[in-house]
């Protein structure tokens, strides 16, 4: 699903006075519409405009003063949290901490779906049952058990623990959606391929994969963003002091500069840019992904 | 079990497997592509959450007693009402009540334009923002100083003096739920005007053609036709609602005091004291919550064809 082009219900205007009635008669429409616009524009864009101003001038001019073209900008704010703040340390473990906790889910996900959607085993429905019912187990459920075991198998306060914790707790949702996808494929096709004798492994690998693209990008992304935006785990399982990612750094800056908005503006768009760009870049997959991801 | 089991093995797909009787049926396939996730999900949810509940219970129902019925941070009955499950109530009311509504109004308002694609990036576009990024977000917006929150300076041009949005217990909540109402409205944007779109123009015709007013069309056609994606966008705001942590805990952390407190970050706030069994329990209650959202989402799956 995208954004969808509307469907044209109307004919398009044929003289001017039709046009200009047509206008009149949605005004009222375009007014509402510029409205929710500004609303869902202007917090972010004050931020994006803050984080490029000096800090002595940020607490006696608002950032609306744009508009009157009084503003002068710079890069110093960028400079400062990526160095001193830690920002760029931080954007490196996010990178570290997201990369294996997206890679991981999917091939595990992709397995188990395959397996429940393809393979006969007793209990299987029973199974996917439990699995589903596994969407909803809040993280808080499982917070203190995971750290004893974390730190008995020595992986508390590790990337590793948090790859493992990211890993099993986007195994619910990527089994359902993979496995949901992969029942639509056509019998005939996976039959066909049994005929000529490959083995399972090899149908899961050369006819399942390849026409499972979308549905993998859409739960890759998902879960891109899911790890890269996420504030509990990371509180609670990331390296400490020097493998935090960028929320927690931030919500560390929050406590430390509250209203240095020079500071925490900046560090919240280096949060923000790599998941716009994904925004833009592959809109579709990203907006079936989290519609799909709202059951999570 | 055993006809079934018998049924499976004369299924092609299954390779004659030796073992324990348990194990019959199962072959090196199933064992290949399922284990792994069966094992993970078995050493590190169902075992940690089944811990959970047993720590829980470790004074016996003391901990319960002592969360539903002495603990104001929790829920106070006083006047006025507060605690973090009562503010989780007002989350579910307002937040998930405004996402619709204002998730309707555009959605309809944009299909009847042609910047329709432009409007829902743009209210859709939070989505993708961190909860930590928005709340810095809001944090600025909401900033007590007219200088830099853009709310208390245009309340200044009007000559309203500048207001602690956060700082003060009677504006909190909604302040709070107004960021988060910013971040969600687009999920309700998008889905219910691909369901409007599913709404054919025919009776839409019928009805204008009948002598219907927009008014009455969007009251009697549009709004029945949309109850199925409405209550499919309430369920999964309720299940965002329960685990809401991220912008109150960036924002206010649950203050000022506990004005603004929720569930998940009590857990959290609990947890970090090191009142282990204590944050078990809330934790549970979480579950225990989530429990009717589980199970009418299973029907819906079910009854979708999408769960066996």
């Amino acid at each position: 699903m995208t954004f969808g082009e509307s469907v044209a219900v109307e004919a398009p205007p044929r003289t001017t006075s039709e046009r200009i009635t047509r206008m009149l008669t949605k005004a009222p429409i375009h007014i509402g519409l510029a409205i929710v616009g500004l609303i869902w524009l202007l917090p972010t864009v004050g931020l994006l405009i803050t984080s490029f101003r000096p800090a002595s001038e940020i607490l006696s001019t608002g950032w609306w003063e744009i508009f009157a073209g009084r503003l002068s900008f710079t890069l110093d704010n960028y400079q400062q949290v990526l160095g001193s703040q830690g920002m760029l340390n931080s954007f490196i473990n996010s990178v570290i901490i997201t990369v294996p906790a997206t890679i991981l889910p999917v091939f595990f996900c992709a397995l188990a779906a395959y397996g429940f959607a393809w393979v006969d085993f007793p209990f299987r429905d029973s199974l996917f049952l439990i699995v589903v019912g596994l969407l909803l187990v809040p993280i808080q459920m499982v917070l203190i058990p995971l750290v004893e075991l974390f730190a008995s198998m020595g992986v508390y306060g590790q990337f590793t623990g948090l790859w493992i914790a990211h890993t099993a707790f986007a195994l619910p949702f990527g089994i359902f959606l993979l496995r949901n996808f992969f029942i639509t494929l056509p019998r005939d096709l996976i039959e066909a391929a049994k005929i000529d004798g490959a083995s399972t492994w090899n149908i899961f690998r050369t006819v399942v994969m390849p026409l499972s693209v979308p549905a993998l990008a859409s739960f890759a992304i998902f879960q891109f963003l899911w790890v890269w935006n996420d504030l509990l785990m990371a509180l609670v399982f990331a390296p400490r002091p020097n493998g935090l990612p960028m929320t927690t750094q931030v919500q560390n800056l929050l406590g430390t500069f509250a209203t240095e908005w020079h500071l925490l503006a900046a560090a919240s768009f280096l949060i923000m840019v790599v998941p716009l760009i994904v925004f833009f870049s592959l809109q579709r997959y990203f907006v079936q992904g989290l519609l799909a991801g709202s059951v999570k | 079990m055993s006809t079934a089991t018998a049924a499976r093995e004369s299924a092609p797909d299954v390779a004659e497997s030796r073992g324990p009787k348990f194990l019959q049926g199962w072959n090196m396939a199933a064992l290949i592509f399922i284990g792994p996730a069966v094992l993970l999900l078995a050493v590190f949810m169902i075992y940690p959450a089944i811990r959970t509940v047993i720590l829980s219970f470790d004074d016996g129902l003391g901990n319960y007693v002592q969360l539903l019925t002495a603990d104001p941070r929790f829920l106070s009955l006083r006047w006025p009402p507060g605690g973090s499950i009562f503010n989780n109530v007002l989350w579910l009311l307002f937040y998930t009540g405004g996402c619709i509504v204002i998730g309707l109004i555009v959605a309809v308002m944009a299909t009847r334009v042609r910047y329709e694609r432009i409007i829902k990036a743009i209210v859709f576009l939070p989505m993708a923002i961190a909860a930590t990024a928005l709340g810095v977000i809001w944090r600025f917006v909401y900033s007590p100083d007219p200088d830099t929150g853009l709310i208390n300076a245009i309340l200044g041009v009007v000559g309203v003096d500048p207001i602690s949005w956060l700082g003060n217990a009677t504006f909190v909540n909604t302040a709070l739920i107004i960021a988060g109402i910013w971040g969600s409205a687009g999920f309700a944007v998008v889905i219910l005007s691909a369901a409007l779109k599913g709404i054919s123009s025919e009776i839409l015709e019928a009805a204008r053609v009948d002598g219907a007013t927009e008014g009455q069309i969007f009251r009697r056609i549009i709004v029945p036709m949309l109850s199925l994606p409405i209550s499919v966008i309430a369920v999964t705001l309720t299940i965002n609602v329960v685990k809401l942590f991220d912008l109150v805990y960036i924002m206010t952390k649950g203050g000022p005091g506990n004005a603004s407190n929720v569930i998940a970050v009590q857990m959290y706030q609990q947890f970090s004291a090191r009142n282990f069994d204590y944050s078990a329990t809330v934790a549970v209650v979480m579950l225990i919550i989530l429990i009717p959202v589980m199970i009418f989402n299973i029907r819906r799956f079910r009854s979708e064809r999408v769960v066996a």
